[in-house]
């Protein structure tokens, strides 16, 4: 049985299902929280810790998608804390991996570029690591950067949840993660991909595109998501 | 005792370089050497990339010039996808190029030359700067910056950005043209030519008082190359390649950009990292040859335009081979590039909204070649299987005219340099003489080592160390 519980967001009483994360009752309330590998229609996995919040009596920050609310929660979605952690967090994916928005297909269309923006960073504190990453065109229509992917893993649960395919999976561990097809093949030699983009439109950066872009031409359609989580779960009724 | 003079860095110029003049036991200029100091290395960090992506990168080598190299490497991927690109495409890049030379062409007259040409070689140096022409000729450095700002208004209206547009792509441009943003750009095209032929009136008394300068700077024959109409007159964009000799022979004519192989090869010297081309069938280093506004005006028939076209009658019968003319002949370049813009313009064609071919890759080697403010400029690159590029080689115009600006330094040294005391001016008139080549040193050095050429390290005496075919 669900219920309704009553909580503070930056001071505003809300309420909400019990079942809902903090993050989906502060959307729903019109209260913005930063994510990066949250899409709705897909499940949430708290990775990429951009929506942390900081909750009265507990010293911990929380990832606001995976944390459920409850009854007289305080929540603070916006403080120096929080915003220092989320510039570092940005930093951090942007050290990591080639990010060069001006020759990149998704220059003004990328959810980190945004993220950047809106967190005010304009230069990174920490040394680039340069790493050499392989871009896989084996594709016939699209591409797979790894130096742009953030493995936010949108891409994984896609096309494992709506698309059923699970083509898409995360190989290796720490900083030597990388998505990968299949069991580690060229993209274009998976036998599992069906080639229906959904890992295209929802990818936040310029890691998956389609062939034939040039800078700045890359633009996603992601507002099919939802629905087509929803009528996937009414048939399986 | 011998001695080294080095004049480091060269300033206004484009990118960094250095000169060393090497003095005798008599004090006399016994060698003198451009060095280009900086590697860029676009031609290695590119391989990799998805050719689509080219044009983008490549405009970044340069702030001032990117859309010449976004116009060559566009063609390069035109090439990629053999494709021919919609003739609306090809017209709206050429006004796109033509407003880029212009605005170049101004940047490099204005700004960076005519301290030197209305001030005086031996003015006070702190002076001889754009700032002084401003307290000496306000018009004329008004007149710069202005000229200026017509050709970067052009390419934004274009291509919606100054700098680095990313409206130019392979198979064509992004965006068609609309009759507003085409009666923007022609509103602005008269005042261009009036303060082109403004500049040029002046000009021409200029050249009266610099008769040792133009004796002296870079005036040696050598030969002239550079891309023209079937016609013999002036292209920018597209065309065949056409090469004279220093009295205005034709030495090849009709040649093909992707053929460029066949008769340019590149040589290193270990002085520079700017690589230095040749004619190949002259051989090194007989076939040196100069591209940019001079060679262009020395290999056509004339401009090709109503008012460039008569003032070349009167740049004919300066002495072809002097450097100090690519002022001129980059004044009357001005001239043809409002003229011309408004041809093309004046064409409803031009509005046309297909303006984009597109393909997936059909061949596996593109070439693109265009003219660039400072001359022929060559992008060459090679794909695999997936469209990913496995090589690139430029050859940027500023190295074309390498081993000329390394002769013109050495005549000019020897010329005004003598003695123990060196007078500013004379070390001035040094550098002067590479400002005539304009040359862009961000754009031309790149990884030297990665021709897909013949490759030879020279000593300085020419004295061939070591060779390399690929």
């Amino acid at each position: 049985m669900s219920g309704v519980v009553t909580l503070k967001i930056n001071g505003q009483d809300i309420g909400a299902h019990d079942e809902e994360s903090i993050l989906q009752a502060a959307l729903d309330n019109g209260i913005e929280i930063p994510t990066l590998c949250d899409l709705p229609g897909l499940s949430r996995i708290g990775a990429c810790r951009l929506c942390l919040v900081e909750i009265a009596g507990n010293s911990n920050l929380v990832p606001a998608c995976i944390t459920p609310v409850q009854e007289d929660m305080v929540v603070t979605t916006d403080s120096e804390r929080l915003q220092a952690y989320r510039r570092t967090i940005v930093e951090l994916l942007f050290a990591e991996g080639n990010h060069v928005c001006s020759v990149c297909v998704s220059n003004g269309a990328c959810e980190l570029q945004d993220l950047a923006e809106t967190l005010g960073i304009d230069h990174l504190r920490l040394p680039g690591l340069h790493p050499a990453r392989e871009v896989d065109a084996s594709h016939e229509r699209f591409i797979l950067d790894h130096n742009r992917c953030v493995l936010c893993t949108r891409c994984v649960r896609v096309c494992d949840e709506v698309e059923g395919a699970h083509t898409w999976d995360v190989t290796a561990r720490g900083i030597e993660s990388q998505i990968i097809a299949d069991l580690n093949v060229a993209w274009g030699d998976s036998e599992s991909c069906t080639g229906c983009n959904k890992c295209v439109q929802v990818c936040p950066t310029g890691a998956l595109v389609d062939k034939g872009r040039s800078v700045g031409e890359m633009r996603r359609r992601r507002e099919f998501l939802p629905y087509l989580t929803m009528m996937r779960k009414e048939n399986g009724k | 005792m011998t001695r080294q003079i080095s004049i480091d860095p060269v300033t206004r110029i484009e990118g960094h370089a250095k000169i060393t003049i090497q003095l005798d036991d008599s004090g006399a200029v016994s060698d003198a050497h451009f060095h280009v100091t900086q590697v860029r290395g676009f031609e290695k960090f590119v391989e990799g990339r998805p050719f689509h992506e080219m044009p983008s990168l490549m405009g970044r080598i340069c702030g001032i010039c990117p859309v010449s190299h976004l116009i060559a490497s566009a063609k390069a991927c035109d090439a990629l996808l053999a494709v021919t690109i919609p003739p609306p495409a090809a017209d709206l890049r050429r006004v796109l190029n033509l407003a880029q030379i212009a605005q170049s062409h101004a940047l490099s007259f204005f700004y960076l030359s005519s301290p030197d040409l209305l001030l005086g070689m031996d003015a006070d140096p702190s002076q001889r700067n754009i700032f002084g022409v401003l307290q000496a000729d306000p018009q004329l450095a008004r007149d710069g910056v202005r000229l200026r700002q017509i050709g970067q208004q052009i390419i934004e209206i274009l291509a919606d950005k100054r700098i680095h547009p990313g409206w130019v792509v392979p198979g064509g441009v992004s965006q068609p043209l609309n009759a507003e943003k085409r009666d923007a750009i022609m509103a602005m095209l008269p005042e261009g030519l009036t303060i082109a032929r403004r500049t040029v009136d002046w000009f021409r008394d200029v050249l009266k008082k610099y008769e040792e300068e133009i004796a002296t700077f870079a005036n040696f024959p050598t030969l002239f190359m550079g891309l023209t109409t079937p016609e013999g007159t002036l292209e920018m964009y597209d065309g065949g390649i056409r090469i004279v000799s220093a009295d205005g022979e034709r030495v090849a004519d009709g040649l093909r950009g992707d053929d460029y192989a066949t008769f340019i090869n590149e040589a290193v010297e270990p002085h520079s990292y700017l690589k230095s081309p040749y004619y190949a069938p002259y051989g090194y280093p007989d076939g040196i040859y100069r591209v940019g506004p001079l060679a262009r005006l020395n290999i056509v028939d004339r401009p090709g335009t109503p008012l460039a076209d008569a003032e070349f009658a009167a740049f004919r019968w300066q002495d072809r081979n002097s450097s100090f003319h690519y002022h001129y002949a980059r004044l009357i370049e001005v001239m043809y590039c409002f003229e011309k813009m408004a041809q093309l313009l004046e064409n409803d064609t031009i509005m046309d909204e297909h303006v984009r071919a597109r393909a997936m890759p059909n061949s596996r080697v593109g070439i693109g070649v265009s003219e660039a403010p400072r001359g022929t400029l060559m992008h060459h690159y090679e794909i695999d299987a997936d469209g990913l590029i496995t090589r690139a080689n430029l050859i940027i115009a500023t190295g074309h005219n390498n081993l000329a600006m390394n002769r013109g330094v050495l005549q000019v040294a020897q010329h005004f340099i003598k003695g123990e005391v060196i007078p500013e001016g004379m070390l001035n008139r040094v550098e002067a003489v590479i400002r005539t080549f304009d040359p862009c040193l961000s754009c031309s050095t790149h990884a030297v080592g990665k021709m897909p050429l013949q490759l030879q390290l020279l000593t300085p005496t020419g004295e061939i160390l070591d060779e390399l075919r690929r």
